[in-house]
């Protein structure tokens, strides 16, 4: 069977393998890989990774599903994953997480109709100094207030316009 | 005070190698491969050093349990730092990054490890990524990898990302997950040190990324030396992490038994904003036991034995401030949804436990609870105390005793005292 994975990222798998005396442990490393490429863990991606890492599919989905991090489902160009926790909280996120909800249009944990936006609230995240703080994909936005959210929006709106128009 | 682990505040640019190496980094490393393993060993326990990622065991201690005979071991760093309120390894990585390394090194050479894995949670991405270029930028300098320093002794450090899940900062879980198995906690015996318990079976030292960041200087200056600050059973400094209702959030790298609560809060962080009284503390992240901030609480001494005389403990010192204005039953409910959301479900007491406090609190802060869930909410939680797998379930029974132990009006006020008239369900629905 094909696997577009391990031939485009041979170089990267590659790499990756070689830090563990198995192929298993490549496994979360990988998964990155295969979301980086299809945006998300598709029932393909699945088996392609677990074909490389010569694990059972239902293992590797299991895997998927435990983190937070992976993406089970399509989701927005922009995952944004608002910290909620206490520490946050007490510094005005839980209202922070309302505002950017309303502002969107949407419920926590949907999707813009553009499919630009996701937001969901998440656990503490390790900024609890820069409170309200989100993630975006894979970066950390901090000491945010809705006008620097709104900001921020347009501006990664713009981006992915540009980036379309590009192509 | 001069600091040990966040230098950055005293040598700008620490985190570059250049400027690293020229104050003093990797003299510890060199030092240590100038002597035997067990000598480092036992310069380590000199210093009396206790683990700072929550459970404060002894360093040299741990390192001493790892076989020598076994031909394969290995170092872990546990970079997962997921505890609420807890963002000092971030700092340590960021800013002072070859000081972990360094300190792994130490960790590797005195139990001849054959490999550091550094497992970062997935959050941590762009650290992870800056840690590679870091290594070889190490290796290039013959810190890292084959003959090390012209020592004869060689060591790969990796760096392995998680991918958001609390429970893999448990040192078994975090085996697990290393070896691309489900993140849940192991059966112990047998010990990650021991033969069979550790990375792919191997004997394995976890630690935390700001007790290892402790090695280089307890290495230069001898342990002797390094025992010489704090008190005798919190030796050294600790890096605090204030969070919440506080003017100056931040880390305060402290000498341990130097300074109070009252000085980390009032002096170093700025005080409450807005003139507020200050209501509650949570020394250690939602996981150790809340005090109510009275003057006896506000004047303990920041050590782990200080902590312990006041009911809570000192773990990562990860210190919460909560302002006159909170209530304690919302706190409350967002330390269960957090330890319910990370409960990894394998064993019975936690996984409904959490559940069912999650429940109970939340029905109490809508307005539909009565007196008796308050009593209820205490036993879910006693029966979770020492019935789980691991740590987890504990950590998410006793914060919320002490809660309702020290702030029982809080909760009380949401239920209007009568248990007939109040609308509720029974407890099993
Ligand atoms: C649920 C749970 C989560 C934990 N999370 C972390 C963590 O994020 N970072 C950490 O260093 N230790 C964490 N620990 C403690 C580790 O199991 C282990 O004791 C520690 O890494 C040992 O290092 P030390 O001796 O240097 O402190 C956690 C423990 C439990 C039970
Ligand atoms: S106590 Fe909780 S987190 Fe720990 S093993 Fe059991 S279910 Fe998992
Ligand atoms: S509570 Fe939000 S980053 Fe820690």
């Amino acid at each position: 069977m094909a696997n577009p994975l391990a031939d485009k990222y041979a170089d990267r798998i590659q790499k990756h393998m070689s830090k563990y005396p198995d192929k298993r442990s490549a496994v979360m490393p990988l998964l990155y890989i295969a979301q980086e490429e299809y945006g998300w863990l598709s029932p393909d991606a699945i088996v392609q990774v677990a074909e490389i890492c010569e694990m059972d599919p239902t293992q590797v989905k299991s895997i998927a599903g435990f983190y937070t991090m992976y993406r089970e489902s399509p989701k927005g160009k922009y995952w944004l994953q608002v910290c909620t926790d206490l520490p946050c909280a007490l510094k005005g996120a839980d209202q922070f997480h309302h505002d950017l909800l309303a502002h969107l249009g949407i419920e926590e944990g949907g999707t813009t109709d553009d499919g630009m936006f996701t937001v969901e609230h998440v656990m503490c995240l390790a900024a609890c100094d820069r409170a309200p703080m989100l993630q975006c994909n894979f970066g950390y936005v901090e000491n945010l207030d809705m006008d620097k959210m709104k900001e921020l929006l347009d501006k990664w709106r713009k981006e992915a316009e540009a980036y379309a128009n590009a192509d | 005070m001069t600091h040990i682990i966040l230098r950055e505040k005293d040598v700008p640019n620490i985190r570059e190698l250049d400027v690293y190496l020229a104050n003093e980094g990797f003299d510890g490393l060199k030092k240590a491969v100038s002597m035997k393993p067990s000598e480092v060993i036992d310069e380590m326990k000199r210093s009396n050093l206790r683990g700072r990622g929550g459970a404060g065991f002894p360093t040299g201690i741990k390192w001493s349990f790892i076989p020598q005979s076994e031909p394969v071991k290995y170092v872990v760093v546990n970079a997962d730092e997921s505890e609420t309120g807890t963002f000092k390894d971030r700092q340590i990585m960021e800013n002072n990054p070859y000081q972990m390394i360094e300190g792994a090194l130490i960790c590797a050479y005195a139990i001849q490890a054959t490999a550091v894995y550094i497992y970062l949670r997935g959050e941590f991405w762009d650290i992870a990524h800056d840690l590679d270029e870091r290594i070889e930028a190490a290796r290039a300098q013959n810190l890292v990898g084959d003959d090390i320093l012209g020592s004869g002794y060689s060591c790969e450090v990796y760096t392995h990302l998680g991918a958001g899940a609390y429970i893999c900062g448990e040192e078994s879980a975090l085996l697990n997950s290393l070896e691309g198995l489900l993140g849940q906690p192991r059966v112990r015996p047998p010990f990650p040190a021991q033969k069979g318990g550790g990375l792919y079976k191997e004997p394995t030292v976890v630690n935390n990324v700001e007790t290892l960041a402790n090695a280089p200087y307890i290495l230069r200056v001898g342990g002797e030396k390094f025992a010489e600050l704090g008190t005798q059973q919190s030796t050294g400094t600790k890096v605090i992490c204030v969070s919440g209702h506080v003017n100056k959030p931040g880390n305060y790298e402290l000498e341990m038994g130097k300074h109070t609560f009252r000085d980390l809060i009032f002096e170093m962080a700025g005080g409450i904003p807005d003139g507020k009284g200050i209501k509650a503390i949570l020394p250690s992240g939602g996981s150790g036991p809340i005090v109510p901030a009275t003057d006896e609480v506000l004047d303990t001494k920041l050590t782990y034995e200080d902590c312990q005389s006041i009911d809570t403990i000192l773990g990562s010192a990860s210190v919460m401030i909560l302002d006159e204005t909170v209530d304690i039953t919302w706190a409350a409910s967002k330390m269960t949804k957090f330890f319910k959301h990370e409960s990894c479900g394998k064993c019975t007491p936690c996984r409904e436990g959490t559940f069912w406090l999650d429940k109970v609190i939340d029905r109490i802060l809508r307005g539909e609870g009565k007196r008796s869930d308050v009593e209820l909410i205490n036993n879910v939680a006693a029966n979770m105390q020492g019935t789980t797998l691991c740590a987890l379930g504990d950590f998410a029974a006793n914060p919320i005793l002490a809660t309702i132990r020290h702030f029982p009006e809080d909760f009380y006020a949401h239920v209007d005292g009568d248990d007939e008239k109040a609308p509720v369900k029974a407890a099993g629905d």
